[in-house]
């Protein structure tokens, strides 16, 4: 039994040693590296990672700052109305796009385009729509109507807003194909079964499709989210967090403080935060996810 | 034979009701997938008829209108002219830093990646899952919180701010979901086949170069949609981990439009815009219905 223990880790030695490069990012770079951010966020570190221990002194400066508050009121607006709308409009265009129509292809093709597209080009293309003196204002002015204003990234009130529609011109094709997909795969017989039964086309739908379609809502769910959680350049491009701060967002205020600021507790206390509210969503669904399994 | 003999008029029509082609239904269905499919040209649409325009042109009309007057001189001069803080010589640069951090972290990543699969599908070894299970997770953790140990890192092995320490940190980023995209795929090969192979005695690398590789050029294909549309769409990692003369052609492009100093040359600035959006765009349009399984692969078996 001696010369088991050596013998088996021989064992496979080759997958072992092809292994090596994604040992080492899970255990020293996703592991370690989240673990070392999250341990000097209770450090005085500035320029310079620095070990002496302050408590939770990082985590009051940054939930007084009023930058930080703006961003986490951004985050929460910008994703909640991007997770509604996204869904609501991705599966709509998936439903119509579900009715056996003609140039499906074509269609699809066009509503999924942006999201091959980077959220630089994305900011800058919406940023030209929504400037007042270019776009979207000054051509309907144009046309007469004097009074129209349309501005919403010169207007801090509602300059969130005017991402979010950046943002859902970018993403929501996404939503759709992934709907889609589901749709598909979707009995026919439950159709048949509903239309034999008289019932109609949107009961069916919001009772029996939608019902079915749970685990690729919550897994898009995730994904949306946990994406949502990290816009950065879209707001680089398009408003660079302003007008004034009006729409920072903590993936910014983590860069600003740890690569522009020099002041790397508040960045990496930032980033903890994140990846709190990262895991609120991930760890119910994962316990969902993997707990199902292995009960079935 | 009664079958046969019996007229099929008594039956009734056969098959599925013939759809009016002007029905309510149909109005309503294409009548909005149109809207929304104008409402998505829109912007590409803009951008490239203001590409065309020269700049009093743009003073005067709307963005909407088709151009006067074609000039590609803004093309010429987005590719070759403009300007980035003291440097002028267009976006070329950034095209060609793309192009060599792109190949690079490409190939690295889909060899590990392919590799790490292969090893999960077909030698398992004791915690192999645990490591995955880490490194899907990692899919989801912020980058932010890695950000800061990463350049400790890449400063300790002396790769900070090189192309191919941004090359190392693709790979990293790029690996849980290519790794469960590689995974799946060896999985649903016919176990049979890897059997057969072992008993005529062939190995690890030879069983992977000689019978997985040639088998599952489909999902490299997807694999390499995936990786060349992500690393050169990448903003962050390409700002935080090289130094300006290597920044990609995302990052010079928002250094380009949003400078604060001289005139906004829309018409440059737009052609710039396209100029970087070309090489994902192109690929999209070539891939088709790849792309799509590329990005639903991801998510759908997540």
């Amino acid at each position: 039994m001696a010369a088991s223990r050596p013998r088996s880790l021989l064992r496979n030695l080759n997958a072992k040693i092809a292994a090596i490069p994604m040992i080492l990012t899970a255990l020293v770079v996703f592991t370690g590296g989240t673990i070392w951010t999250v341990a000097y966020s209770f450090t005085k570190s500035g320029l310079l990672p620095r070990w002496q221990f302050v408590g939770l002194d990082q985590y009051e400066r940054l939930w007084d700052s009023r930058r930080w508050l703006v961003s986490i009121e951004n985050l929460f607006i910008y994703g909640a109305c991007m997770l509604v709308f996204s869904f609501v409009i991705g599966f709509v265009l998936a439903a119509l796009m579900d009715q056996k129509i003609r140039f499906e292809n074509t269609f699809r093709t066009i509503i999924l385009y942006p999201f091959a597209l980077s959220f630089i080009v994305t900011g800058l293309v919406w940023q030209w729509l929504l400037n007042p003196d270019l776009g979207i204002q000054s051509v309907v002015r144009g046309m007469g109507w004097e009074s129209f204003t349309f501005d919403p990234l010169y207007n801090a009130q509602i300059a969130i807003y005017g991402v979010l529609i950046a943002g859902l011109w970018q993403g929501t094709g996404l939503i759709m194909v992934l709907m889609l997909a589901g749709l598909r795969g979707i009995d026919q017989d439950i159709w048949k079964a509903a239309r034999v039964d008289g019932i109609p086309t949107w009961k069916t739908y919001v009772f029996i499709i939608i019902p079915m379609m749970r685990p690729i809502f919550i897994t898009t769910l995730v994904l949306v989210a946990s994406s949502i959680v990290k816009v950065y350049d879209l707001i680089v491009a398009q408003t660079g967090g302003g007008p004034g701060i009006a729409t920072e967002m903590p993936a910014k205020y983590v860069y600003d403080y740890m690569f522009g600021g020099q002041n790397l507790g508040q960045g990496f206390a930032a980033s903890t935060m994140m990846l709190l509210a990262v895991l609120i969503v991930v760890i119910p669904w994962a316990m969902l996810e993997f707990g199902g399994r292995k009960r079935g | 034979m009664a079958d046969i003999a019996r007229p099929a008029a008594l039956e009734g029509p056969q098959g599925p009701r013939p759809r009016k082609r002007f029905s309510r239904t149909n109005i309503i269905v294409y009548g909005t997938l149109i809207v929304v499919a104008l409402y998505y040209l829109l912007p590409l649409y803009v951008m490239v008829v203001t590409s065309l325009k020269g700049m009093p042109e743009i003073r005067m009309g709307n963005i909407f209108a088709p151009p006067v007057e074609i000039t590609f001189e803004p093309w010429v001069k987005a590719w070759s002219q403009a300007c980035t803080g003291l440097n002028c010589d267009g976006l070329s640069r950034g095209f060609w830093n793309s192009v060599r951090i792109t190949v690079p972290s490409v190939i690295v990543s889909i060899a590990i990646a392919s590799v790490n699969g292969y090893a999960l599908a077909n030698w398992r070894f004791r915690g192999a899952d645990v490591f995955f299970t880490i490194l899907i997770f990692g899919a989801f953790i912020p980058y932010q919180v890695m950000l800061y140990p990463i350049v400790i890192m890449l400063r300790e092995i002396g790769l900070y701010g090189s192309l191919w320490g941004l090359v190392i940190v693709h790979s990293i980023f790029g690996m849980p979901i290519l790794t469960l995209l590689f995974r799946n795929y060896f999985t649903s090969l016919p176990q049979e086949l890897f059997k057969a192979a072992r008993v005529d005695g062939a190995g690890f690398w030879q069983i992977y170069f000689q019978i997985m590789l040639p088998m599952s050029l489909p999902i490299f294909v997807v694999a390499m949609i995936l990786q060349v549309t992500g690393i050169w769409n990448d903003f962050l990692f390409g700002v935080i981990y090289t130094k300006p003369d290597l920044y990609p052609m995302t990052v010079q492009l928002n250094n380009i439009v949003n400078s604060v100093q001289g005139v906004k040359e829309y018409n440059v600035n737009m052609a710039a815009t396209l100029l970087t959006g070309l090489v994902p765009l192109v690929i999209y349009f070539v891939s088709g219905k790849l792309f799509v399984r590329g990005i639903a692969a991801g998510a759908v078996k997540g």
